[in-house]
């Protein structure tokens, strides 16, 4: 191609366009942020470069006469079973920037889904089922610490509970959104979901880089971070949530930092994250301050302190090896929630590598932390709560069956807004105008319907769960919570079984 | 009585409102008819525009005020004001070109047919129970509704 790079011309995908349905409204024009489309003075007529597309499908979306039709660039490299194409691509391009490879998102990577090979169980003859529309079923979840027993004590007025209790968050649904901060997505989407959590009674995470003042208000149903680079922590944020979550790592990045580009701070997210407008937003891989567990029970109870013991305290770390060892230690740190995040959780921005070779499946990882908590003996000094990759209500009831006690979904939630997985988040030019700051595009999300589907979203999958608990013959998400005998697998060895601690189906 | 209202905070600048309308007021209400075929031979323009400026733009068309200044100025009485719907109502018959509506508009919401002696002018969508353009909208930045008088 002349005037350009080779390697431009691998690109991944391509753009049909119906020239007798086009009307040339360029309304693909004005939605592309990557230039894909274009008006042709000379031609007069609405064009495109396929080099740019990135695969979003937002022009195909909005398109009046459905005249576009994004598809993967049908050109195969020979066939190799080892270098695949998309190894190929990056040495290209690796070759060409010498930079470290970016991406967005979840890993994409083919790596066991174990959602699907675990399969529910349901109530036949010897055992009545319930039908969710005509008797109750009790979703509601409490995190945080439970005492190990209660005591009570005889009053003039009856009997009264004497233990005293640590705080806990009540969900009306064991489901909630998962930190996403405000930088990596925009202000809409915060507002957006500050209002479905408050709407339906449950909780969403801010993320790292702090809370706008102006989203006090619905600090019942926030959950505030502080993460290794302190964006936007001081006391009145840590007083401003229902509960706080200290982020060691993240499913998607674990053992590194993060990176918000200068170009995403503005005046908004520079005031909430307290740093200069377009400078970059670092967070330093470890915390500087926790090198164990000892300095991490310091945090804890430094926080517990700066908010009076009124809130609980969550840790997130990210499923890796010894997921399992590490949770019990940040439980004997004095964590009241453990928020554990697979490797296919989302991200704003990771190395590619990093996101696709590095930590568990949280399936595995969700397993053996309830085991080894339970078998330690202090599964009830926390909660635990499963993220990364939950994609529908079953999955949400095969965590909960595995030992979760309530589930974060970041993804979805941005799913349920349209996002259309292109990865590229990262640069800050999301067409659907979620992963920008662009206020041109941030636009794009009208806080009012994103709110409204988000809580849609959540209502639907709440009525699956009743209805798949009706099946199984429970009437309450308690008595899912660890009962892994209402799960069987499908096509696992009997290592994964183990670890799963579900048994083969026929069995 | 319901009016349309832009919303410019959540306008996304798409032209879907101004497709729309082009379509509503063909006579052969499809799309790619009316914008490749109509749109040529009749003159087809949209009553409704976007305007931008930088990250800002929204959807501008007639408001239908309460008094209007168009119809005040109209000299043919092509333009009236029908007080039980609420419209701005324009005949094109009786128009004769004069563009007093044009000069009158405190809004800019009249434009001059593309090549006839005529005005083109928000109806409303009249026989429409929702606003093409409202319709066509993605994010609710046009919305119809009636927020009393005004």
């Amino acid at each position: 191609m002349a005037f350009a790079p080779i390697n431009k011309n691998y690109h991944d995908f391509f753009v049909v366009r119906d020239k007798d349905a086009c009307i040339n409204c360029q309304v693909c024009v004005r939605q592309c942020s990557y230039g894909v489309h274009f008006w042709d003075e000379a031609r007069q007529c609405v064009r495109h470069d396929n080099t740019k597309c990135i695969g979003c499908h937002r022009c195909e979306a909005l398109c009046p006469t459905q005249a576009l039709l994004i598809q993967e660039k049908p050109s195969n490299f020979k066939a190799n079973a080892l270098w695949r194409p998309v190894f190929i691509k990056n040495i290209y391009k690796q070759a060409d920037t010498g930079g470290v490879l970016l991406s967005g998102m979840g890993s994409p990577a083919d790596i066991p889904v174990y959602w699907d090979n675990l399969l529910l169980d349901a109530s036949q003859v010897t055992n009545p089922s319930i039908d969710p529309l005509r008797e109750p079923m009790e979703l509601r979840t409490f995190l945080g610490s439970k005492p190990t027993r209660l005591e009570f004590e005889e009053t003039p007025e009856g009997p009264r509970v004497k233990t005293k209790l640590k705080p806990n968050i009540a969900l009306n649904f064991p489901i909630m959104f998962s930190a996403m901060s405000f930088g990596s997505i925009n202000f809409n989407l915060h507002i957006a979901m500050a209002r479905a959590a408050s709407e339906l009674g449950t909780y969403y995470n801010t993320g790292e880089g702090g809370l706008h003042q102006s989203l006090y208000k619905y600090g019942k149903n926030t959950i505030v971070q502080v993460a290794s680079g302190r964006f936007g922590v001081h006391r009145d944020y840590l007083n401003a949530g229902a509960a706080i979550e200290i982020k060691i790592g993240q499913g998607a990045k674990p053992g590194i930092g993060g990176h918000l580009p200068g170009e995403k701070i503005n005046a908004k997210v520079s005031e909430t994250r307290m740093v200069p407008i377009g400078s970059d937003a670092i967070s330093p891989a470890p915390h500087h301050d926790i090198y164990s567990i000892e300095d991490l029970h310091q945090l804890i109870y430094a926080l517990k302190e700066a908010s009076e013991y009124k809130v609980p305290v969550s840790v997130k770390i990210a499923a890796v090896h010894n997921v399992a060892a590490i949770a019990s230690g940040v439980v004997r740190a004095g964590a009241d929630i453990v928020a554990i995040d697979g490797m296919r959780g989302g991200t704003g921005a990771a190395p590619a590598m990093i996101r696709d070779n590095v930590g568990i499946p949280i399936e595995l990882a969700l397993a053996s932390v309830d085991q080894r908590l339970r078998d330690e003996g202090i599964r009830n000094n926390a909660s635990i709560v499963a993220a990364g990759g939950t994609r529908c209500s079953a999955d949400v009831v095969k965590a909960i069956a595995l030992g979760a006690d309530a589930v974060y979904i970041g993804t979805a939630a941005l799913l349920a807004v349209g996002c259309t997985l292109c990865a590229r988040c990262y640069t800050g030019k999301c067409p659907w105008g979620i992963a920008t700051n662009d206020p041109y595009l941030a636009k794009r999300q009208n806080p009012d319907i994103a709110a409204k589907k988000m809580a849609n979203l959540m209502k639907a999958w709440a009525h699956e769960i009743e209805e798949m608990l009706g099946g199984m013959g429970l009437n309450s998400i308690e008595s899912l919570r660890g009962n892994r005998d209402k799960l069987r697998a499908v096509g696992l060895n009997q290592i994964e079984l183990d670890t799963l601690g579900v048994k083969a189906a026929g069995r | 009585m319901k009016k349309i209202y832009p919303n410019k905070e959540v306008c996304i600048g798409c032209h879907l409102c101004e497709v729309a309308c082009v379509t509503a007021h063909s006579k052969t209400k499809d799309h790619i008819l009316a914008h490749n075929v109509e749109k040529a031979q009749e003159g087809l323009a949209p009553r409704r525009n976007v305007a931008q400026e930088g990250a800002v733009c929204v959807a501008l068309s007639c408001r239908h005020c309460q008094e209007p200044m168009c119809v005040a100025a109209c000299i043919s009485g092509a333009l009236t004001k029908n007080t039980e719907t609420g419209r701005c109502e324009y005949n094109e018959e009786q128009c004769v070109g004069c563009w007093s509506c044009l000069m009158a508009c405190p809004f800019g919401s009249i434009r001059r047919h593309p090549f006839k002696e005529k005005i083109v002018k928000c109806d409303m969508c009249a026989g429409r129970d929702t606003p093409a353009c409202v319709e066509a909208c993605p994010n609710a930045g046009l919305v119809f509704e009636d927020r009393g008088s005004d």
